[in-house]
């Protein structure tokens, strides 16, 4: 007869800890290999554990619902032979539920403690009793039972219901209890020793009487014990209070533990594995190297192959990496945004931009606007900058009106307008779209400026009308806040020109004797180089920037 | 002129060509193969056969020669002869057999054969000049799988009883006086050969010892056999050109002797070459490593879509491995994700003994060692980060089969990383070794360690016992030695 021990198996992802469900045999039970012992609830599914031997339970490692680390021992069976666990290592961990003061004593504490204590020190202070705690019978008409744990040691307090021992019989572990509170004086055995039923278990002090007397506990112990209090009992429980906790402790955790230590490959080592996992890892776009492998030598096993790729690209030695994803989405190119990529393209194929990228100082300007929205913004309402560069393009192009044109590149026709109707190159949620402001050359600032919020609300909206988004001459684009430095715009087939507005900031000027700090924005223009030349290109920039540093200019009609 | 479309286009039937090509077959790719000559290239035709054939002549003659002395076994012969022209005839027979079963496996992979010289047009298109004419054929994929061919020595040029690997597997009678030109493992496995049919040979080797690519542990028995054998190996000698007569060989030895060596025939075996001259390789200018196709880890050239395979893409020119690049490429064009991570290519040499290796050996092994050590880690990094070997090695002295063939000569060896016992490479030397050559090369693919060796329980009586115990004996503690 041995004992073996089945631990909470891995089953595989990548879990440390599971949840136990209600278990399917109780300590007596007889199972045959391959029944249901239990199931654990992992993260993702209920799984049943199966016994790997015959066997009779003997020992449960947790009850229903506990949390059981993987790799920790699960429940004991009683099986033929030799089994996979000493009796020793069984009582190490035997009562995972018992307190932690129990836990102390552990079973080379219990034998130590029985070694110095060849006679027992039965000395009993005032007012307490002699209580003998007999090795009970644990059924079916055993007469001995060997001991093969101690859950406490000689001067242990132990109170009513603690496990204070467990001993095998031939059919079970059974866990022995105190049945009254008191301090342990005196243990009837060591860890191994066969103790026959009846035998005096443990001798405790407890208060009152007691069940029994020194005299005739010494008695009953033999004449081995001749001479009664000879060592006082608290010195010899001195050294085991003392004692640090061994075996139990450590052993029970290098067994949940037991992580797989990360195998460490040499630089450009090839990765140790089988042919057949290479393959496979080919298969699944896997980079072996990054694989750490559990097998022999770092082998990278096929279950360090699934683990690696199920957990994207986490190893299974639980080396943290950021994950690789490789999850591709393929989204249909449809409606605006399909147009949105034909104009773009159409525009970018076509024409050669040639962009001009020119500094403004806009705090003449800026002063201006917000004087202009303090006086008249309730009744006029509130002026952004766009207005001003609307006001800007009109009179820009007024004198040069090749800007303002479309070049019909099909048929090599330049047609200029009179009208300058102003594309605003406009985000809105389902992409770019241009609302365009009619006749600009004909609008106040503040007609523009309502002309320029009624065609957001609108587009944004996407209530936009057809004639609202066809037609322009010129345009404007702008990332507002977000505006960067300079930007290469693209101009919007077929039209000639258009005018980006970068982000304005404060920026340092040199005034002729110091720095200055002024608002300054840069504007980066991009024009048809085939039909205007760098030469009308620079002086419309020109243009633009001298309007924009003299605002009053921009305002000598209004 | 008819024009053929396919989607892969193989040139050459060797044995990377035409496994290439049926190997696309069953994977339903739309495949020709262009050979010029005969299915099966120079191993199956000039070559790995038909040597193996003539070597297994030469073993059963001298085993019977052997027989007309005094022997251990007690046989006696009378007189034993060999008609060498029915031995080749047997062995046309053999490669003809092999032949005609290349060109039926790829009927019935669905590959067209055409047997014509190809000539590349460009990088999508080949000329092939067959009996009927000349064909054009497009390909979306190409793999050049040509070969190589006998390297010749200018001033030795291949004609009349000058004659190459091929031409000595042809012959009909044997030269009473052969002098071989190189003692590599061509040169070797036919002097070899010749010696055991009664020639008189001679080999001539430009370098120190014989079989270079080997250590002397491997080659020695080697040595000792061709002394056996009477065989006279001239090292540090050069082979300079015929006398005028044209009946002797002129060798300068070592020291600058000049020498003149009479013979019947000569054979040049010093090497082969990629075959890429006549097949209008100029026309795509691929990038060249040497005179071979440089290729990538997915036997792609330089240029997309066309691969090359075998010994045009250089050292080691060995079938097995032009089978396994034609597999992996036939499984590349049609779509797969493969590249080459083969762990070691084996290789046998059918000397007398025969001689494998597989993946390191020690010296090999040593030189990747100490340098690779990263200093920082702590000590049980370093442990596993050190490359130190052991090596245990089983003569075959000690082994009970060995002996009951009267084969004791050679040994098995294995080198083993010593931190974590992984196999890095296996050696041996020895009677019918070649066989454990798979044996070699599966331990280190599968990465074995010596206690995978020590722990497989290794048939008795057999001469793989020798594996097991030099896995213990690297392990330190084996059983027969």
């Amino acid at each position: 007869m041995g004992l073996y021990t089945i631990k909470l198996p891995d089953v595989g992802e990548g879990i440390a800890e599971a949840e136990l469900g209600v278990w399917k045999v109780a300590i007596g039970d007889v199972v045959k290999e391959d029944d249901i012992l239990t199931e654990m609830m992992t993260d993702k599914a209920a799984v049943e554990i199966p016994s790997s031997v015959s066997g009779r339970v003997v020992w449960l490692g947790c009850d229903a619902g506990d949390i059981l680390s993987i790799g920790a021992d699960l429940i004991r069976l009683e099986v033929e032979g030799v089994g996979n666990t000493g009796a020793e290592a069984a009582s190490a961990n035997v009562e995972p539920a018992s307190k932690p003061d129990a836990k102390v004593a552990t079973p080379e504490l219990a034998q130590a403690a029985a070694a110095s204590t060849p006679q027992p020190g039965l000395q009993l202070g005032d007012g307490k009793g002699l209580h003998e705690i007999k090795v009970p019978d644990v059924g079916e008409g055993i007469a001995e039972a060997e001991l093969t744990g101690w859950s406490v040691a000689v001067g242990a307090e132990v109170q009513e219901d603690d496990i204070i021992a467990e001993v095998m019989t031939e059919k079970a572990a059974v866990e022995i209890p105190s049945d009254i509170s008191g301090t342990v004086l005196y243990l009837g055995g060591a860890v191994g020793d066969t103790l026959a039923i009846g035998s005096t278990l443990m001798l405790l002090e407890v208060d009152g009487t007691g069940n029994t007397t020194v005299e005739v506990a010494l008695q009953k112990m033999g004449s081995s014990v001749t001479s009664p209090a000879a060592a006082p009992a608290k010195s010899a429980t001195a050294p085991v209070s003392k004692a640090r906790p061994t075996a139990a402790a450590p052993r029970a955790e290098s067994k949940s533990a037991a992580p797989a230590s990360p195998y460490r490959r040499a630089e450009g080592e090839k990765p140790l594995t089988t042919p057949s996992v290479r393959k496979r890892a080919r298969e699944m776009g896997v980079d072996l190297r990054l694989v750490s492998g559990s097998g022999p030598a770092g082998r990278i096993t096929h279950e360090d192959l699934t683990h690696f790729h199920q957990s994207g690209g986490q190893s299974a030695t639980g080396i943290a990496k950021r994950p690789r994803l490789t999850a591709e989405t393929e989204e249909k190119v449809i409606g605006l945004r399909r147009k949105i990529a034909e104009r773009m393209a159409l525009s970018k194929s076509r024409i050669p931009h040639i962009t001009i990228v020119e500094e403004i100082d806009v705090t003449d300007l800026e002063d201006l606007r917000s004087q202009l929205n303090k006086a008249r913004a309730e009744s006029r309402g509130k002026l952004t900058m766009l207005p001003f560069v609307i006001r800007a393009i009109v009179d820009a192009v007024a004198a040069q009106p090749n800007l303002n044109a479309h070049f019909e590149d099909d048929h090599s026709v330049l047609r200029k307008f009179q009208a300058v109707h102003v594309g605003i190159a406009t985000q809105t949620p389902g992409g770019l779209i241009v609302p365009v402001v009619r006749h600009c050359e004909a609008l106040s600032l503040w007609d523009s400026a309502a002309e320029l919020g009624r065609l957001a609300t609108a587009a944004k909206a996407g209530k936009a009308k057809a004639e609202d988004l066809s037609g322009s001459t010129i345009t404007i684009t702008s990332l507002g806040p977000l505006g960067a430095l300079a930007t290469t715009p693209i101009i919007n087939y077929p039209e000639v020109a258009i005018v980006g507005i970068n982000k304005m900031e404060v920026r340092p000027h040199w005034d002729g004797s110091g720095f200055v700090p002024r608002k300054k924005m840069n504007i980066s223009c991009s024009f048809d180089h085939r039909v205007i030349d760098g030469w009308d290109a620079a002086v419309f920039v020109q243009k633009l920037k001298s309007l924009f540093e003299a605002p009053a200019l921009l305002m000598l009609e209004d | 002129m008819e024009e053929l479309k396919c989607k892969l286009l193989v040139i050459g039937s060797g044995p990377g060509g035409y496994v290439c090509a049926i190997r696309a077959g069953q994977l339903g790719v739309d495949t020709i193969i262009v050979e010029a000559k005969a299915h099966g290239g120079t191993c199956l035709n000039v070559g790995c056969i038909p040597s193996k054939a003539l070597i297994h002549a030469a073993e059963k003659f001298s085993h019977a020669i052997h027989f007309t002395s005094d022997n251990p076994l007690g046989i006696s012969v009378q007189k034993p002869q060999i008609d060498l022209q029915k031995t080749v005839a047997w062995k046309d027979g053999i490669v003809a057999r092999l032949n005609g079963g290349v060109g039926i496996l790829l009927k019935r992979a669905g590959v067209r054969a055409i047997i014509g010289h190809a000539r590349f047009r460009d990088g999508k298109s080949v000329f092939v000049k067959t009996d009927m004419g000349e064909q054009l054929i497009h390909a979306e994929k190409i793999v050049i799988a040509t070969g190589s061919v006998p390297f010749e020595i200018p001033s030795l040029p291949f004609g009349g009883d000058v004659i190459s690997s091929t031409g000595a597997l042809a012959l009909t009678a044997v030269p009473k006086q052969l002098i071989v030109v190189g003692g590599g493992y061509i040169g070797l496995e036919i002097g070899t050969a010749m010696a055991k049919l009664g020639a008189n040979v001679t080999v001539v080797e430009f370098a120190a010892r014989i079989l270079p690519q080997y250590d002397t542990d491997l080659t020695k028995p080697v040595a000792d056999r061709l002394a056996a054998l009477g065989v006279t190996v001239m090292l540090n000698a050069k082979a300079e050109g015929l006398n005028a007569a044209k009946d002797a060989l002129r060798v300068t030895l070592e020291g600058g002797e000049k020498t003149e060596l009479p013979f019947d025939k000569v054979l040049v075996a010093v090497g082969r070459k990629a075959r890429t001259q006549d097949c209008g390789l100029d026309e795509l200018a691929l990038k060249m490593n040497g005179t071979f196709i440089q290729i990538d880890n997915r036997c792609q050239t330089s240029m997309r879509d066309v691969f090359a395979i075998g010994d045009v893409t250089g050292e080691p020119m060995l079938a097995h491995r032009a089978i396994a690049q034609g597999e992996m490429t036939a499984e590349i064009v049609a779509g797969g994700p493969q590249a080459w991570d083969k762990q070691c290519i084996p290789a046998v040499c059918f000397t007398d003994p025969e001689i494998v290796t597989a993946g390191l050996g020690p010296d090999e092994a040593r030189a990747l060692g100490h340098d690779i050590v990263t200093p920082g880690f702590t000590p049980e990094e370093e442990l596993v980060l050190n490359r130190e070997i052991v090596i245990g090695k089983f003569p075959f002295t000690a082994n009970g089969r060995a002996m009951t063939m009267e084969s004791e000569s050679g040994f098995i060896r294995v080198v083993a990383r010593a931190s974590d016992h992984v196999i890095l490479g296996i050696q041996a030397t020895g009677g019918g070794i070649s066989e454990l050559a798979a044996t070699f090369a599966l331990a280190i693919e599968m990465g074995a360690r010596l206690e995978d060796i020590a722990g497989t329980i290794h048939a008795h009586p057999t001469q793989s016992e020798g594996l097991q115990e030099a896995a213990l004996k690297a392990l330190g503690h084996a059983i027969h030695i």
